[in-house]
């Protein structure tokens, strides 16, 4: 159900929140069985929530710009009082003490947390079948995988169990889980949105973006979350930008640039699409050619250096002390080794061993050192880009949702995130739209990239494709 | 040191020290939890303060200030720096890494000046953050070997630190003392910390190895930790320079190693942790930025620094030309600028000197008034006042706030006249004429029993100097 | 590229306290020779002159004021902790002094 127009029927007294949230709860019993995206819902929490919303409605006090809008977060987010896993044994089902700033700014502007959603655990995966509770399933064939890791937020706001999603995307796991389930995913720039109470994987590469159903609710969630915040460091010092209002301006005389190198090894029912898309671009008045960003072949190989070596230090604070899962031993490093032994799930005890070695002394220069390079060499070359065009388009993925247990090589698992981590290197702007459907009638998902702070531009484009999508065969399903 | 022992080898010791300092801030270096010793366990704490999944770290712009206050003190250059981590596991590490400053600390290069002149380099000066602290209990009785368990207090975890690492160009345990009591001299004049080493919040290890004397060379060293007082760190360097000699006198080798100073047993002890090699995989915290200082701000905290020590010791001998040991004590105490503003005052210098070395040690001294306590020796000078006599009121001054004039008033300290001296001499004389026959023989030590009598008679306010005048030109006249 | 071996493996696997089987030393052996064997293209690269990019944005001098904010309730955050004790985190005997 679209967040934009709960939130103005909310606010205008014509729908109440909580009849609202009733409905998405029992979308939920309907299906959360059968698709697994959620850890956690929050019943009681958010009718108490949406009760507030009501009142303050009813009191005549303004209930935020996205009053009673049901909205599921990544289950990587700290939420105050309620368990915060990572999908994670070593967790232990973790109260944070204190909201992340997404959360504090989504619930002050009215919005209903539903649920912590699943994800690989700790974010590492392409597919949320890496979670330690079991993986959440593509709500449009349930013998698919959603995409990952923020697979969850996905399949709920496809399956029509959120209004909206937060997501973390590392290296495409709002992107690609977007693009597998047929709704609109958001990586912002960098520093757009604060990091503060986000679990850390890579610390260089995480951001913060939304999921919807639609263009338009995807930048009003944005709008909420983005703007400066002094609990991190890394957090752009500007307000949050004003994406709504523009998202009618069509791209008329843009310059958008389909990248060569990531059309390459993509699947051709995916392809055909990208291209459709740029024919509708076309067709809207910009102005679209082919570049070539050779340093995106690179990206890979980088960002499975970088991220390992980040997340590699992040994950060294689960050690059975002061929060989560311990496993006794005789002395303090013991106990450490066998929590960590136990509490990690195999793919993250791979990440771990790799980002350890690529910083193991007589290592750093040959891999993190020359990752760090490549990176340089990808940013250059994304400006050189940027220097004549406005935009990026390329695939979101290379397939169409691809069976359970599909990818057990991890190369070919890694392989999934090609198109999107380039922009989690540079740290700029990218988004995936729903463009028709492909092999097995199974959603499509086109991606347009921006430079830094080039999200109005983006979201233009985004609307454009959204008008034009095909929408024959399926893929309505779970689109209230 | 030099030990001519058997082979006759002159050993010269050569030492650098790593000195950690708890910079002087409200709030933790990266979050706003209370930077505050002795409070309750686990009450100055925040998510960033216990590592807690999702929490950042925030640089406090406070500890960047008093850092550039060190290093501009130590003539360091401020330097564009990043901040790393430090990996390692260990309980009282909530991250188990430690943020700190690595291949590109804020302060480069450098020197200090001892008091006896001597300039010992530095080689930088880096930002990093305090570890929490455990308490080990049972088993051992508090000692980490043998308890059976450890309790785990973070409130000092992310206290901001300043590593201020010396160059090797220390050469003796007096040296390596009077550089770290240098060093804390010019923490305290800045207010970049209270260096206080009982309390840990100025730490110093040593580094320290041997040569033969007058080569240059560098040989291998050990790093002395656990040095809790300037007098273990004089005694630990003096016991591992020695047992580096009596190794290569015995034609071995001491192994690059951490060493344990054990103040009871006076020596040290190896220091091997549990198995791995230390591979601290050091990165660039990306969840920090760039500290690049601007010039402004640099020059802006220049303008600010106080009078430093060596500069204070430097002005006091020119003002008053006492002695480089007399002068550093007096400096020491803080009491250089009540010296330079009395002297300024037409204070006698050496009597000034003589006051702040000697009859000043109580609390308040230094915030004597310059002018009172030159018109003090002024009186004394002129001889209104006996030393002892100025002795007392200048007591009274740092006590009370009077003037000198009031308070010899008040005690009744007026000047006594020559005539009214001469009169209780006679009287003296008088009283003991056995002793005088003696003084007149030139048994001149029974004066003190003349003396005696006056400084009773007047219940201290005599002169002694001007009855032993009096004494002796009456013996001369009755010869 | 290099090839990882099972002994670096187990060297690695210590500096990240992690106990793994047999089973596991041979997996990850496979695993991560996989993603390093990749890494082969990057070596090839020339890359004397380019700088690293550690940061996407580039910030600098991001401080705060040296104020006093909100602080942690104890008791609800020891009573998270695996162990606590006098209103301290608890835990086995430590072994070695800090590195």
């Amino acid at each position: 159900m679209s967040a934009v127009e709960i939130a103005a029927k909310v606010r205008s007294g014509e729908w109440s929140a909580v009849d609202v949230l009733e409905g998405h709860l029992e979308a939920i019993s309907a299906r959360e069985d059968e698709i697994h995206a959620f850890n956690l819902v929050m019943v009681e929490q958010a009718r108490r929530a949406a009760a507030a919303v009501d009142d303050a409605v009813a009191s005549g006090r303004d209930p935020g710009p996205l009053a009673g809008v049901p909205l599921a977060l990544k289950d990587n987010m700290c939420t105050h009082g309620v368990p915060t896993t990572c999908s994670s044994r070593i967790l232990d089902d973790w109260k944070p003490p204190y909201d992340a700033t997404v959360v504090t700014r989504a619930v002050e502007a009215g919005a209903v947390v539903i649920g912590k959603t699943n994800l690989d655990e700790f974010a590492m995966g392409s597919s949320t079948e890496h979670s330690a509770f079991g993986p959440t399933l593509n709500p449009h064939d349930t013998t698919r995988v959603p995409g990952g890791s923020s697979g969850g937020s996905a399949a709920a706001v496809a399956a029509g169990f959120s209004s909206l999603a937060l997501g973390s995307d590392t290296g495409g796991s709002i992107r690609q889980p977007a693009a597998l389930c047929g709704v609109v995913g958001v990586k912002p720039t960098y520093g757009l949105v604060s990091r503060y109470g986000l679990v850390a994987f890579a610390s260089s590469l995480d951001q913060i973006g939304p999921f919807a159903t639609s263009v338009a609710d995807a930048a009003l969630m944005l709008e909420v979350i983005a703007g400066h915040d002094p609990m991190d460091s890394t957090s752009i010092p500007r307000p949050s930008p004003d994406i709504s209002s523009h998202l009618d301006q069509g791209v008329e005389g843009m310059r958008i640039g389909l990248v060569t190198e990531l059309m390459e090894g993509i699947d051709p029912d995916v392809s055909a699409r990208v291209h459709q898309a740029a024919e509708a671009l076309t067709a809207a008045g910009a102005v679209v050619d082919e570049v070539s960003v050779p340093a995106t072949l690179y990206g890979l190989t980088a960002y499975y250096l970088i991220a390992p070596a980040e997340a590699s230090s992040n994950l060294a604070r689960f050690d059975g002390v002061r929060y989560g899962l311990r496993v006794d031993g005789p002395d303090t490093a013991e106990m450490m080794i066998r929590t960590r032994s136990a509490g990690f799930g195999d793919e993250v005890k791979a990440r771990i061993m790799l980002g350890t070695f690529a910083l193991s002394a007589g290592y750093y220069e040959a891999f993190y050192g020359k990752a760090q390079k490549v990176r340089t060499l990808v940013r250059r070359e994304f400006a050189a880009a940027y220097a004549d065009h406005d935009l990026l388009l390329s695939p979101t993925s290379p397939s169409v949702a691809f069976p359970l247990g599909a990818k057990a090589d991890p190369m070919s698992m890694y392989m999934c995130d090609v198109c999107t981590l380039p922009s989690n290197l540079s740290g700029e702007a990218a988004m995936s739209v729903p463009y028709g459907t492909g092999a097995h009638g199974l959603p499509v998902g086109v991606q347009v990239l921006a430079p830094a702070m080039g999200e109005v531009e983006m979201f233009r484009a985004a609307a454009v494709l959204e008008a034009a999508a095909p929408s024959d065969h399926d893929g309505e399903e779970g689109r209230s | 040191m030099s030990s001519p022992r058997d082979g006759g080898t002159d050993w010269e010791m050569v030492i650098g020290l790593e000195v950690h300092v708890e910079l002087h801030t409200r709030t933790k270096m990266f979050s706003s939890a209370p930077n505050n010793f002795g409070d309750e366990p686990n009450t100055n704490i925040t998510p960033t303060c216990l590592g807690l999944p999702g929490s950042l770290p925030v640089l406090n712009e406070r500890a960047v200030e008093l850092a550039i206050t060190m290093g501009l003190a130590l003539n360091s250059e401020i330097a564009p720096s990043v901040f790393h981590r430090k990996n390692y596991f260990y309980p009282d590490m909530p991250k188990d890494f430690q943020i700190s400053q690595y291949d590109q600390p804020i302060c480069v290069g450098g020197w200090l000046e001892l008091p006896q002149g001597k300039r010992i380099g530095i080689e930088r000066a880096h930002l990093e953050e305090d570890t929490g602290k455990s308490t080990h209990v049972g088993g051992g009785g508090g000692r980490i070997h043998g308890s059976d368990y450890s309790l785990v207090d973070y409130n000092r975890a992310g206290v901001p630190l300043l590593e201020i690492v010396s160059r090797p160009h220390m050469n003796s345990p007096d040296e390596a003392r009077a550089y770290a009591e240098e060093l804390r001299a010019i923490l305290l004049a800045t207010g970049v910390s209270d260096a206080r080493m009982e309390e840990g919040s100025m730490r110093v290890d040593a580094n320290v190895s041997v040569r033969p004397a007058g080569t240059d060379e560098l040989r291998t060293r050990c790093e002395i930790k656990n040095l809790n007082s300037f007098r273990s760190l004089g005694r630990a360097i003096a016991y591992e320079a020695q047992r580096h000699i009596d190794l290569y006198e015995h034609g071995e080798e001491p192994t690059q190693e951490t060493r344990h100073w054990a103040e009871d047993e006076g020596r040290t002890h190896t220091l091997r942790s549990k198995e791995e090699a230390n591979d601290y995989r050091y990165f660039p915290e990306p969840d920090l930025v760039l500290l690049n200082p601007s010039r402004e701000w640099v020059e802006d905290l220049r303008a600010r620094l106080p009078e430093l020590p060596a500069q204070r010791r430097a002005a006091l001998r020119e003002a008053t030309g006492g002695e480089a040991a007399d002068v550093a004590a007096i400096v020491a105490r803080g009491l250089d600028r009540l010296v330079r503003g009395a002297v300024a005052a037409g204070a006698d210098p050496g009597r000034a000197l003589t006051h702040a070395g000697h009859n000043l040690s109580m609390d308040g001294a230094a915030d004597l008034d310059p002018a009172a306590f030159a018109a003090l020796i002024g009186m004394e000078k002129a001889g209104d006042l006996t030393a002892t006599q100025a002795k007392t009121v200048l007591a009274e001054m740092v006590d009370t706030g009077e003037s000198p004039e009031d308070i010899a008033a008040r005690l009744g300290f007026e000047a006594m006249d020559t005539s009214a001296l001469e009169e209780m001499v006679e009287r003296a004389v008088a009283a003991n004429d056995a002793a005088w026959q003696k003084f007149c023989a030139g048994e001149d030590k029974v004066q003190g029993v003349f003396v005696g009598f006056v400084m009773k008679e007047t219940r201290g306010q005599a002169d002694g100097k001007a009855v032993s005048a009096i004494l002796r030109a009456r013996r001369e006249a009755s010869r | 590229m290099t090839a990882i071996t099972p002994e670096e493996v187990e060297h690695v696997a210590v500096l990240a306290r992690l106990r793994l089987s047999p089973e596991e030393v041979a997996h990850f052996t496979g695993h991560l020779g996989a993603i390093l064997e990749h890494a082969a293209d990057v070596e090839a690269l020339d890359l004397a002159d380019v700088p690293p990019t550690s940061h996407p944005v580039h910030l600098e001098n991001v401080m705060r004021p040296d104020r006093v904010g909100p602080t942690l309730d104890r008791d609800e955050v020891l009573a998270e902790a695996p162990a606590a004790q006098e209103n301290r985190f608890r835990v086995p005997p430590i072994l070695g002094v800090e590195p």
